[in-house]
C-alpha cells in the first residue's frame, strides 16, 4: 500500500498521549510568551492594552491547543477504520469460512497486528523478514503464543499479509499524525503570537471562543436525541427488511426462534406492559394523591417536614432494589396467599412472578412520584379560592373535593401521565418480577412479559446482529421511545397550560 | 333556609353530622395513604437489613495444614517453577489430611470419610492453599494454620438458612456433615466471623457463593462515576450557562429546551440501546468496559444536571448581573466571576443527586454487557479501570439475583446495603450542602 514508508518508522512517532503532552506544553509556553509579548508591546503598562494581559496568554494557549486536539481526536477515531478497510483488501474471499464474515476475520487480523507490534517491540520478530518468509503463517502462530494473544479463526497466509499491512499502515498513519498535529499546533502558535500587540482585542477573541464552546455543549443534548432516534430508526428499518412489518404491529404472537421463521409481534408485549402499568397506577394514584392532599392541606409543618423527605426516600431507592424485593420477598408472599397450598386455599398463582407482583411493587415505587408532583400542583392553587370556599361555609374536605381538586385536575392528570410513562419504561422490576410469557392473559396472578424485558432478553447474550430475533429489540426500543415521548409531551403540555391560569 | 332559624347555633343537625363525618373520613384517607407509603418504606428497609446483614459474616474453618514435601516438592529443590506445576488438584490430599488431624486432635467421633469432611470447605480452599504455598515456598515441610471459607451450605446452616429437613435430598451436603460441623463448632474450629472480603473482594463463579464479594464491582462503579463526573459536569454546566444566559429566544433554543426536558423522561433502557448501537456496534469500544457504562450514564445524567443547574442560575438575582455589568465587566466576566460562584452550591447539589441516580441505574448496563461477566480482576490502574471489562454495583446485584441460589440472594441483599450506604451518604451530602450554602435574596 505504502511501500515508500517501510518498517523504519516503527517507533519514530509519538503516541497520542505524548503528543497531547507535547502540544499542551507548547500551549503553556505560548501562554507566557504571548502575555509577555503583548505586555512588552505596551511597555509593560497594562493600562495601554485593549484587554487584561492574561487574555493574550489564553488566546495563544487556545489557538495552539484546541485545533490540534480536535484534529487529533478525529484522527485517532478515524485511523483504525481507514487502516482496517485498506488492509482488508488483502484478505482473499476464499479465506472467509462459511458462517463467518469479513468483519469477524478483520477483528482477528487486528488482533494479529497488535500481537505483531507487541512482538516487534520486544524484539521477538523482524517484521521485514516475516512478510517474505515462506512459513509466515507458522511463524505467526508462534508469535501469537509468545505474546499470549488468541485468534478465533483459522489463520491463512493472506491474513498474515493483511496483518503486516495493517502494522505498516498504522505506523505510517501514526507518523503522519505526529507530523500533522505538530504542524497544526505550531501554526496556531505562530499565528496567534504574530497577533500579540497591545491593540489586539484578546478578550473578545477569547470570549467568542468560550461562547462557541458553550453552544456546542448545548448542542450535545440535541445530538443525543438525534443519536437515539437515528441508531434505532436504522436498525428498525433493517429489521423491517428482514421481517414483515405487519406481523410486528398486527400479529398476535411473540415466539422468537433463533432458527428463523419467528413470530415477532409487539401486541402481546404491549398488553403485558400496559396491564402491569395499569396495576402500578391503581396502586400509586390513590395512595400518592391522598398523601399529597394530606401533606398539602392537613399536615402540620413538622409532620410535613418529616413525612415528605421520607416519602422521597422511596423515590431515591434504585429500581434494582425494588426488582429484588419483587422477586425474592413480595412474589413469594403473594404466592403464599394465592398459590397452591396458600392461606386462601386457592390455586390461582403458579409462579411467584406475575402481573400483580411487578405491578404492585412498581406502584410503591411510583407513590412519591405522584405525590410530590401533585403536592406541587395543589400548592399552586391560589389560597383565595380556598378562602372563598370556606367563606361560603364549606368544610375543609368539601373545599378540597369541590374547589382545590377540580382546579388542580389538569396538573394531576399530567402527573399521572408522567407516572404512566415511567411505568411503561421501567425495566428492572419487570425483568425480575413479571416473568417471560408473552400472551394475552387477564389473570393478574399470572406471569406476563413486557416490552422492556424483551429488549433485555433479545440483546443480552450472544446475539447475532444480522438476525431479526436480535434486532427486533431496536424496533421495540423505538416503539417504547415514541410511546413515552408522546406521554411526556402530552403531560408537559397539560401541566404548562394549567400553570398559566394562576400565575 | 327558614327551617334552620329555630335551631340552636351549635347544635349538630344530622346533615352537619354527616358533613363532619365525611370530613373526618377524608382526613383519614389521607393519613392512611401516608401510613401505607411509610409502612412500605419500613418493610422495604427492614427486608434489606434483615436479609442482607448475613452477607457480612461468613463461616470460617481454621485448620492446621501439613505442607508435605512428598506432595508438593518431590525433588526437594524448592524450585518455585517446579512447585507451580502442582495443580490445585494436588493440594486436596493435604486438606483431607488436615481434616483427619482435626478429628484426631479433638477426638471427634464421626463416620465421615476424610474426603467428605474436606467437602465442608469452599471449593476455593485448594487454590487458597496453593496461593499461600507459592507466595513463600520455604513453608513447605512445615505446618501452617490457615483460615478457610466453609462452603455456602455449611454457612447457610450456621445462619439458619439450611436445616436438616431442607437438605434431605441434597447432593451437596449431608446431615452427617452438619453433625460434624456442630462438633467442630463446639471446639472452635468452625466460627462465624465478620468477612471483609465481601466488601472488598472479587466476585466468584456461581459454584462458590461464599467467596463472592463486591469490591471489584465497586471499583467498576467508581470508574464509571469518574467518567460521568468529568463529562457530564463540564458539558452540563456549559450547556446550562448558554441556555440560561446567552441563548436568544428562537425556535432552535425552544427545540433544545423541549428536548432536554423530554430526554430527562426517556426510559433508561433506551439509553442502553443507544450505547449498544453507537458505542459498541458502531465505534467498537470494548464491551463491559466502565468507559462505555460511564458514557451511557453521562448521556442519561446530563438532562438532570442541566435542569438543576439552570434552576440554580435562575435563582441568582438580576441585580448581581446588573451591578457587575455596570462596573464594566463583560457579559462573560459577569457570568464566570459573579453568577457562577453564587450558583455553585446549587449546581453541586444537583450534580450529586444526578450522580446518585446514575450510580443506582441498572437497566442500560445490562445491554452493554456488564452482566454475565464475572468481575474477578481488580483493575490496577486508571486505563485498566476504564477499558478492562468490569461489573458495576447494581449490575453485580442483578447478576447475583439471577443466579437463583439463596446463598447468592443473601449477597445481593448485602450488596444493596453497600449501594444504599453510598446513595444515602451522597443524598445527605447534597442536603447538607443545600442547607449550608442556601441563600435567599
Amino acid at each position: 500500500m505504502c511501500p515508500a514508508l517501510g518498517f523504519a518508522e516503527l517507533g519514530l512517532y509519538m503516541t497520542p498521549q505524548t503528543l497531547i503532552l507535547a502540544v499542551a506544553l507548547l500551549g503553556v509556553l505560548g501562554f507566557f510568551m504571548g502575555r509577555r509579548r503583548a505586555l512588552s508591546s505596551a511597555n509593560h503598562d497594562p493600562r495601554l492594552m485593549h484587554s487584561l494581559p492574561h487574555y493574550y496568554g489564553v488566546f495563544v494557549f487556545l489557538m495552539t491547543l484546541v485545533p490540534a486536539m480536535l484534529i487529533l481526536a478525529i484522527w485517532v477515531l478515524a485511523q483504525p477504520m481507514i487502516v482496517s478497510s485498506l488492509a482488508s483488501d488483502l484478505v482473499l474471499p476464499q479465506s472467509i469460512p462459511d458462517g463467518s464474515s469479513l468483519g469477524l476475520i478483520m477483528s482477528d487480523v487486528t488482533r494479529m497486528a497488535q500481537a505483531l507490534t507487541l512482538a516487534a517491540g520486544q524484539g521477538i520478530v523482524d517484521l521485514a523478514t516475516l512478510g517474505a518468509a515462506a512459513d509466515a503463517t507458522t511463524q505467526m502462530g508462534d508469535i501469537l503464543t509468545s505474546v499470549g494473544v488468541a485468534v478465533g479463526s483459522q489463520m491463512t497466509d493472506d491474513m498474515v499479509q493483511s496483518a503486516l499491512d495493517m502494522v505498516r499502515l498504522t505506523a505510517t498513519g501514526d507518523w503522519a499524525m505526529t507530523v500533522a498535529i505538530g504542524a497544526i499546533a505550531l501554526a496556531g502558535f505562530a499565528y496567534s503570537m504574530a497577533r500579540m500587540s497591545k491593540s489586539f482585542w484578546a478578550r473578545n477573541a477569547v470570549e467568542r471562543f468560550i461562547l462557541v464552546t458553550l453552544i456546542s455543549a448545548a448542542a450535545i443534548a440535541i445530538l443525543t436525541t438525534i443519536g437515539i432516534v437515528l441508531s434505532m430508526v436504522f436498525e428498525t428499518l433493517r429489521f423491517f427488511s428482514l421481517h414483515d412489518w405487519t406481523d410486528f404491529f398486527f400479529g398476535l404472537e411473540w415466539a422468537p426462534n433463533f432458527r428463523g421463521d419467528s413470530a415477532l409481534s409487539i401486541l402481546p408485549l404491549l398488553w403485558g406492559t400496559l396491564y402491569i402499568s395499569i396495576v402500578a397506577l391503581l396502586v400509586a394514584t390513590p395512595i400518592g394523591l391522598f398523601s399529597a392532599i394530606y401533606l398539602a392541606e392537613y399536615a402540620s409543618k413538622s409532620t410535613r417536614g418529616i413525612a415528605k423527605p421520607l416519602l422521597e426516600v422511596l423515590a431515591g431507592i434504585p429500581t434494582i432494589v425494588y426488582g429484588l424485593f419483587a422477586l425474592i420477598t413480595f412474589g413469594p408472599f403473594l404466592k403464599d396467599i394465592f398459590g397452591e397450598g396458600g392461606i386462601l386455599g386457592v390455586d390461582w398463582m403458579g409462579d411467584a412472578r406475575s402481573v400483580a407482583t411487578a405491578g404492585i411493587v412498581m406502584g410503591i415505587m411510583l407513590i412519591p412520584f405522584v405525590s410530590s408532583l401533585s403536592d406541587d400542583i395543589i400548592n399552586a392553587v391560589p389560597q383565595a379560592m380556598r378562602d372563598g370556599s370556606y367563606g361560603l361555609g364549606a368544610t375543609k374536605s368539601e373545599t378540597i373535593r369541590q374547589v382545590v381538586l377540580p382546579a388542580a385536575l389538569p396538573g394531576i392528570v399530567g402527573a399521572i401521565l408522567l407516572a404512566a410513562s415511567r411505568a411503561i419504561g421501567e425495566t428492572m422490576i419487570v425483568v425480575l418480577g413479571a416473568g417471560a410469557i408473552a400472551r394475552f392473559a387477564g389473570n393478574p396472578l399470572e406471569a406476563l412479559t413486557t416490552i422492556t424485558t424483551r429488549i433485555v432478553s433479545q440483546l443480552t447474550g450472544d446475539g447475532d446482529f444480522n438476525s431479526p430475533e436480535t434486532i427486533v429489540a431496536f424496533a421495540l426500543g423505538l416503539t417504547l421511545f415514541v410511546l413515552t415521548l408522546g406521554l411526556n409531551i402530552i403531560a408537559l403540555y397539560i401541566v404548562r397550560k394549567y400553570r398559566e391560569q394562576y400565575e | 333556609m327558614t327551617d334552620h332559624t329555630n335551631a340552636p347555633t351549635f347544635a349538630q343537625t344530622p346533615r352537619i353530622k354527616k358533613r363532619n363525618a365525611a370530613e373526618k373520613r377524608f382526613k383519614g384517607y389521607g393519613l392512611t395513604a401516608i401510613a401505607i407509603a411509610l409502612t412500605m418504606l419500613v418493610i422495604l428497609m427492614g427486608t434489606i437489613l434483615t436479609r442482607g446483614v448475613g452477607a457480612y459474616t461468613q463461616t470460617f474453618v481454621t485448620l492446621n495444614v501439613d505442607l508435605l514435601e512428598s506432595k508438593l516438592d518431590k525433588a526437594g529443590t524448592r524450585d518455585p517453577e517446579a512447585i507451580a506445576k502442582v495443580t490445585t488438584f494436588g493440594y486436596s490430599p493435604l486438606l483431607k489430611a488436615a481434616m483427619d488431624r482435626v478429628v484426631a486432635e479433638h477426638n471427634i467421633d464421626t463416620g465421615l470419610k476424610s474426603g467428605d469432611m474436606a467437602k465442608i470447605l469452599s471449593k476455593s480452599a485448594v487454590s487458597q492453599l496453593r496461593d499461600l504455598v507459592l507466595s513463600d515456598v520455604s513453608q513447605i515441610g512445615t505446618t501452617v494454620k490457615v483460615k478457610f471459607l466453609a462452603n455456602s451450605w455449611i454457612d447457610g446452616y450456621l445462619k439458619g438458612r439450611v436445616t436438616r429437613d431442607s437438605i434431605e435430598n441434597n447432593k451437596n451436603v449431608s446431615s452427617a456433615q452438619l453433625d460434624f460441623v456442630d462438633a467442630l463448632r463446639a471446639v472452635g474450629v468452625v466460627e462465624k466471623k465478620f468477612n471483609p472480603d465481601f466488601i472488598f473482594g472479587a466476585d466468584a463463579s456461581d459454584q462458590r457463593p461464599e467467596a463472592a464479594g463486591m469490591g471489584v464491582a465497586m471499583a467498576g462503579s467508581f470508574f464509571m462515576m469518574l467518567v460521568v463526573l468529568f463529562l457530564s459536569v463540564p458539558i452540563g454546566v456549559a450547556a446550562s450557562i448558554y441556555l440560561e444566559e446567552f441563548a436568544p429566544k428562537n425556535w432552535i433554543t425552544d427545540v433544545i429546551e423541549v428536548n432536554i426536558s423530554n430526554l430527562a423522561a426517556v426510559p433508561s433502557i433506551v439509553f442502553g440501546i443507544l450505547g449498544l448501537a453507537v458505542f459498541i456496534n458502531y465505534m467498537h469500544l470494548p464491551q463491559s468496559a466502565p468507559l462505555v457504562g460511564g458514557l451511557v450514564l453521562t448521556l442519561m445524567t446530563l438532562p438532570t444536571i442541566i435542569i438543576s443547574t439552570r434552576a440554580a442560575l435562575k435563582a441568582v438575582p438580576p441585580s448581581i448581573r446588573d451591578a457587575a455589568l455596570g462596573l464594566g465587566a463583560s457579559k462573560m466576566q459577569t457570568i464566570f466571576h459573579h453568577v457562577l460562584p453564587l450558583a455553585a452550591p446549587g449546581i453541586l447539589t444537583g450534580t450529586i443527586i444526578g450522580l446518585a441516580q446514575a450510580l443506582g441505574e441498572t437497566a442500560p448496563l445490562l445491554l452493554i454487557g456488564m452482566i454475565g461477566y464475572i468481575a474477578t480482576n481488580m483493575p490496577d490502574g486508571v486505563s485498566a479501570g476504564l477499558f478492562d471489562p468490569n461489573s458495576a454495583m447494581p449490575a453485580q446485584i442483578y447478576e447475583w439475583a439471577k443466579r437463583a441460589d439463596p446463598a447468592f440472594y443473601e449477597r445481593a441483599w448485602g450488596g444493596i446495603i453497600i449501594l444504599l450506604v453510598f446513595l444515602i451518604s451522597m443524598n445527605l451530602l447534597a442536603i447538607w450542602l443545600r442547607r449550608k450554602f442556601e441563600r435567599r435574596w
